[in-house]
């Protein structure tokens, strides 16, 4: 089949090449440096390590090895809290906005709400372990007011880990469920009023399952970038429990295992897919 | 209880605004710090950090790669999402939403799987670590972000215009620069500037691709190091500046296009 014009006209013959050469540049970049190194890392991830034959032992290596199992379970059940916690904190946060805050003010209350969210990753991480450092803020404030004695133990824990994480994706949220908010007709809200529902019953039956669906795509959303992130857990919580990424980078930086490194990086994105179809039902709803 | 609804929502929102910007006031109070530690109390403010990090080469250098690779690898994503925005705007290609599909499935992968693959791939075809091999990796997560942000804007009011000027006689070439690129304008510059806040933030590529020369979220990395740090403070503090101003270039230019 030749291409078209979009006005459905025939392109005459010598501008049928023009299409392919406007689409080829994009699409050879994808193939090459996307979809290329994808196989790169599939055939490494079968390789050994030593002496390189085919081999599925970096796969069962997760199976076996204690530390690798437990890594993973760290990591789902940290973006579990996570993802909990963020949705939570944002929830009522983007109602107080798109509510409450007169309507002038709204955008500016939406963008100084979201505005340390482009500070880089690496600065956000390093700002809450200064907050949460030994001699941080938090401690100063706590033993200066005598609430408690001895410095609590904040930084380097998973405690932390969640903190720089929340702190994040509750901004992300924010932004999603008050688009959200936003979009609904005001019919609705003034439809449940003239049957008879007060607020809470009009949020409850009306509101919140008509949020539910965007709701749902920001978590899956968290649930991503939360699993895949190198840099806050590497940062606030040390290494007293590793999280799959860190395992990952553990085996490139330390002992140059490109194989193990796949095969962990393969496994880990098989866990987002298997979330994602899980949860492709409800993702779904929001396009009808 | 509308007074009760009212009280509570001002408690709540203040400590939600007091839990985002405590570590960004932490982190721009202590780099004014005067003494050693950016920790309490406060002893300064004094400008003696922003001088050291400005006096070292280091970190000068990272900062000129950073924007460098920022703006080079944007430009590179974002021309290669317009041509191909408007390929298949402008034409019926056969496998058109498939291969759609494909130039926006970056998206979903994240960044250290990216990254991962693309160091495998260079080590096996013995491409050396660089700056180059980095923007490389930062324009395969921002093509797809170009692409989306131009694709959605082309709409029926602008083919409409390229249909007159087609028809007035303009050869394709002309269409595509004396029309398409100004009337995309506003969304051409969006894609930019996103993507520039995004590479210059972007860590794991970064950090996975390059050796020597690098670029500064990974020189701030470095710096971590050597524990809580006021130059720390200071670099972090002009990073969060330069996000900001890319920031709001981007809205500036996504905003001003209102339609008429």
């Amino acid at each position: 089949m030749n291409p078209t014009g979009n006005d459905g006209r025939a392109l005459p013959r010598a501008g049928r090449a023009l299409p392919w050469a406007l689409v080829t540049p994009a699409l050879g970049w994808t193939l090459l440096f996307f979809v290329l190194p994808f196989i790169a890392m599939g055939l490494s991830s079968l390789t050994a390590h030593e002496g390189g034959g085919f081999t599925l032992t970096n796969y069962s290596q997760f199976f076996t090895n204690p530390s690798y199992w437990q890594a993973m379970v760290n990591s789902l059940e940290v973006t579990a809290i996570v993802t909990v916690v963020s949705v939570l904190l944002a929830y009522p946060f983007a109602w107080i906005l798109a509510e409450q805050v007169p309507e002038r003010w709204q955008r500016l209350a939406l963008m100084l709400a979201v505005l340390p969210f482009w500070t880089s990753y690496v600065v956000r991480s390093y700002s809450w372990l200064l907050v949460l450092a030994q001699n941080g803020v938090i401690n100063r404030a706590l033993t200066g007011s005598g609430l408690v004695t001895e410095p609590l133990q904040l930084a380097n824990t998973r405690f932390a880990t969640v903190t720089g994480f929340v702190h994040f994706f509750v901004m992300l949220l924010t932004l999603t469920i008050f688009a959200n908010l936003k979009q609904l007709s005001p019919s609705y809200r003034k439809a449940a009023a003239d049957l008879g529902a007060g607020p809470v019953r009009t949020f409850l039956h009306v509101v919140l399952p008509l949020t539910l669906p965007g709701i749902m795509v920001g978590a899956f959303l968290t649930f991503v970038l939360c699993i895949g992130d190198y840099i806050t857990p590497q940062i606030l919580g040390g290494n007293n429990e590793l999280l799959m990424p860190q395992l990952v980078m553990m085996q490139i930086g330390r002992r140059g295992d490109f194989p193990l490194a796949s095969a962990l990086s393969i496994i880990l994105m098989a866990v987002v897919t298997i979330a994602y179809l899980a949860c492709a039902r409800w993702l779904k709803i929001e396009r009808a | 209880m509308r007074q009760f609804v009212r009280v509570a929502s001002w408690v709540y929102a203040l400590a939600v605004y007091g839990f985002i910007f405590l570590p960004v006031v932490v982190l721009v109070l202590f780099s004014l710090q005067s003494t050693s530690f950016p920790i309490p109390p406060f002893t300064g403010p004094s400008l003696r950090w922003y001088e050291a990090v400005l006096s070292d080469v280091r970190l000068t250098s990272a900062l000129v790669n950073s924007l460098l690779v920022a703006a080079l690898s944007s430009a590179t994503a974002v021309t290669l999402g317009f041509l191909s925005a408007w390929g298949f705007a402008r034409f019926v290609l056969p496998g058109s939403g498939l291969l759609r599909g494909l130039i926006t499935l970056p998206l979903t992968v994240s960044y250290l799987i990216i990254g991962m693959g693309l160091l495998v791939l260079f080590n096996w075809a013995g491409v050396p670590k660089s700056l180059l091999a980095a923007g490389i990796g930062h324009v395969v997560i921002n093509l797809p972000l170009c692409f989306a942000i131009i694709y959605s804007q082309m709409g029926d009011h602008q083919i409409n215009i390229e249909r007159a000027a087609r028809d007035l006689g303009a050869p394709e070439w002309k269409v595509l620069l004396l029309i398409t690129v100004p009337v995309m304008a506003p969304a051409i510059f969006a894609g930019f500037f996103l993507s520039m806040t995004f590479s210059w933030d972007e860590f794991v590529i970064s950090f996975l691709l390059t050796r020597f020369d690098t670029t500064l979220p990974v020189e701030i990395w470095n710096l971590l190091r050597s524990g809580l740090n006021p130059k720390t403070n200071a670099v972090g503090s002009l990073v969060f500046a330069v996000s900001i101003v890319l920031v709001v270039l981007f809205e500036l230019t996504l905003l001003r296009r209102k339609p008429a």
